[in-house]
């Protein structure tokens, strides 16, 4: 099953109107004229897809763009694809704190962008990396980061080949950001992508959810709290690369794998089911939650689905495989608390429903701004 | 987690709920308002109507501190942050109510005001102390729960001599919505909001008490049961009331007993009385003007009243003219009855109160609620019979 168009450079534009024809998610447009960025906009839920879709999407308009993918596959000139195509992706870093339990600005970097190739089915080569630190940083915290940074960078199997380090004066940034663009290669055959979804499917989660944005919030200056949870941050090619391995005699039944980072789980299933044009179900009793993550969430008033995570992939097949992926994701270092979690179901609305606990439901909708505390 | 998964018990659930619809009489409707938001969240997150016999119906009252909170009150609040230079503190859920000229206090951020979002008032106060150069300015909201935490911070900084911190007092009182609520036309004259009884709230009562809610139980022939936040709460608190109704009680009962006294917390409620007195009228959204509905400072501590050093005049806003957020939050309208719901108003951009916090009865309602009509697969059939 492929549904992706032919993305071979003699022919970039026929898959140009797949995503013109869905249905418009937002109520009304940006604001071009007086609107304004706010911290929504760089949330990963709606207000942030709909700044990419009315704005970037409008203004760079391609197909590789339009496939809406972590990162995009690139055809080489003079190659066949059956030689294999190339993988890149990027992702921007900006951490607070900088330092955090499990992590760091500069694994992070790593992993981040690692994780956006990997979850195009290749396997990460090489990293850029692209400094802009603020004047006055301390330059051990800087070595420390950068330290940090190329030791995950070698557990990955991944160089950093090139780089570019930009100052700004003092107020003008927030310690130091990195941005990371990741270089890989897909073997031939392979087809992973947020739009393959299809009714029938499993959904699968390599492991507990919320840790990172959990670990990360334990040591914000006005909320400190005492937790022993630590980030989840991890590179997860080599768990990806285990995963299509076991599904190598028909590739396709893998179909989609998406990192749910910002905007957590329930944003990540509700951008591949847009993707998809499909609608899921899932049990809340089968997503893993840690207790102390499922505690401070409950202290802070936040939802653990909406909560980010740097280490934990979605995985959506076809029913046949679900048993043999599961298995080979315990199997692995990184997969060892995955599950099933939920189906995919046909839904021209594209909801993304739950069966509560409780023995209810609810519809799990995209998280639309940042996610605020409730105040009582 | 301990202490709360007892709460959330699936299993004891489908027994209360079985009991619930044994006990329920087919052969009329029950009404019962819930007036926390903590308890709509807890209806639309856990599933709860799903739960419910059809002739059961619940109204999400006026109790999500955000949603009833007026258009004029966050003007003021954003007027001090952009053109006054103060660093505005407030809980989260404030940010995106939308206010005047399309601003919210998000967007105001945006424009480049100092507004920061804190977990308590006391976050506040220490960064006052922090930036002794910078007027720090609290936005105190919410109901009887969060109104100790703003009178202990305005204790201590009277005490310690703070000079740079003031209050944007807007808190208000739970009895007095209840009572405009029942005293409100379509209540009491037309009977087109046929309420059988009430969730009392849960976190509001720990400090308040239970006994406040007898007038009500006795005046007005309503029942009035008590209940805790969790989901196993709510289901138990709508059996006793089901029970109430069909016995013809009206009595105030408490299913909170491992939190709430007929008292409440008295140290809390001196603090709150030395600190403030009562306004003698307060603006609500979706309410109006209602008479001794809310709290002010007390002139002992008028350095820190932020109303009177910034020297602002309120001034009332009208809501937006489609927007139904006063007959949602009487309970005389659903979500689903007002045009705008979901197309026009949604929670990237909220037009009425009710669809900013996710307590509000429609945020609720859409995030939750929506498209309950949409066959879910593998759905466990809830069993009726006892």
């Amino acid at each position: 099953m492929n549904t992706d168009p032919d993305l071979s450079l003699a022919n970039p534009t026929e898959s140009a109107t797949a995503l013109g024809s869905e249905r418009k998610p937002y109520i009304r447009p940006l604001d071009l004229r007086h609107g304004r960025i706010d911290m929504g906009h760089g949330s990963g839920g709606k207000a942030a897809a709909q700044l990419i879709d009315e704005l970037f999407l409008a203004a760079f308009d391609n197909p590789w763009l339009r496939q809406g993918d972590d990162g995009a596959r690139l055809a080489l000139p003079g190659w066949h694809p059956t030689q294999g195509r190339l993988v890149m992706a990027c992702d921007g870093h900006v951490v607070s704190p900088l330092f955090f339990p499990g992590g760091d600005l500069g694994s992070l970097a790593v992993h981040g962008t690692v994780n956006d190739v990997a979850m195009m089915g290749a396997q990460p080569l090489y990293l850029s990396a692209s400094f802009i630190i603020e004047e006055g940083f301390a330059l051990a915290e800087l070595r420390r980061i950068v330290q940090s940074m190329a030791a995950a960078a070698r557990a990955a199997g991944v160089a950093v080949v090139c780089g570019d380090t930009k100052v700004v004066e003092q107020g003008k940034g927030d310690g130091v950001f990195i941005s990371t663009t990741g270089v890989g290669v897909l073997a031939p055959g392979v087809e992973i992508s947020g739009r393959n979804a299809q009714a029938g499917d499993a959904i699968l989660l390599s492991g507990c959810v919320g840790d990172h944005g959990v670990a990360v919030l334990s040591q914000r200056e006005s909320l400190a709290f005492e937790t022993t949870i630590e980030s989840d941050s991890a590179a997860l090619h080599t768990l990806v690369a285990a995963m299509l391995a076991a599904v190598a005699s028909a590739p396709a039944d893998l179909r989609t794998l998406r990192d749910p980072t910002r905007g957590g789980l329930a944003t990540t299933l509700n951008e591949i089911a847009r993707q998809s044009g499909v609608g899921m179900t899932l049990q809340e009793a089968a997503i893993p939650v840690r207790q102390q993550v499922n505690a401070a969430c409950e202290l802070l008033g936040l939802d653990p689905l909406y909560v980010a995570n740097e280490g934990k992939l979605i995985a959506i097949c076809a029913p046949a495989v679900a048993d043999r992926l599961l298995a080979v994701m315990r199997a692995h270092p990184l997969g060892q608390e995955a599950a099933r979690i939920g189906t995919v179901t046909a839904d021209v609305h594209r909801f993304v429903q739950m069966e509560t606990g409780f023995g209810g439901r609810r519809v799990l909708d995209w998280l639309s701004a940042e996610q605020l505390p409730r105040i009582c | 987690m301990k202490y709360i998964d007892e709460f959330r018990d699936g299993a004891l659930a489908r027994q209360i709920a079985a009991r619930i619809a044994a006990e329920a009489d087919p052969s009329r409707a029950y009404h019962f308002m819930e007036f926390c938001g903590g308890h709509t969240h807890a209806i639309a997150r856990y599933g709860i109507p799903d739960l419910l016999p059809p002739n059961l119906r619940l109204i999400h009252g006026p109790g999500c501190p955000v949603c009833v909170l007026p258009i004029g009150r966050i003007d003021l609040a954003i007027r001090l942050a952009l053109e006054q230079g103060v660093i505005l503190c407030t809980y989260g859920d404030t940010m995106r109510v939308p206010a005047s000229q399309q601003l919210s206090l998000l967007k105001a951020k945006a424009r480049g005001a100092d507004i920061r979002m804190v977990y308590s008032a006391a976050d506040a106060l220490e960064l006052a102390r922090q930036l002794p150069e910078r007027e720090v300015v609290f936005f105190a909201i919410g109901f009887e729960t969060t109104t100790p935490p703003t009178a202990l911070v305005l204790h201590d900084a009277s005490r310690t001599g703070v000079r740079n911190f003031s209050v944007l007092c807007c808190h208000v009182l739970t009895p007095s919505a209840i009572t405009h609520i029942l005293e409100s036309p379509e209540v009491r004259q037309f009977g087109t909001v046929p309420i059988d009884g009430f969730i009392g709230p849960a976190h509001v009562s720990i400090v308040i008490g239970s006994a406040p809610y007898e007038h009500f139980a006795q005046e007005y022939r309503k029942p009035v049961v008590i209940a805790g936040f969790e989901p196993l709460d709510v289901l138990q608190g709508i059996a006793m009331l089901v029970r109430q109704v069909n016995e013809g009680r009206a009595e105030v009962e408490n299913e909170f007993t491992r939190a709430v006294s007929r008292e409440g917390n008295l140290t809390a409620q001196a603090l709150v009385s030395r600190v403030f007195e009562l306004r003698p009228s307060f603006e609500w959204r979706g309410l109006g003007e209602v008479p001794y509905s809310a709290l002010k400072i007390r002139p002992a501590y008028a350095e820190f009243d932020a109303e009177r050093r910034f020297g602002l005049g309120y001034r009332s806003v009208p809501d937006n003219k489609a927007c139904e957020c006063g007959a949602i939050l009487r309970g005389v309208k659903q979500p689903s009855d007002c045009k705008i719901f979901g197309t026009v108003c949604t929670p990237e951009n909220p037009i009425g109160s009710c669809m900013v916090s996710s307590e509000g009865a429609c945020a609720a309602h859409y995030t939750y609620g929506r498209f309950r009509s949409i066959p879910i697969v593998a759905a466990e059939a809830v069993e009726l019979s006892a």
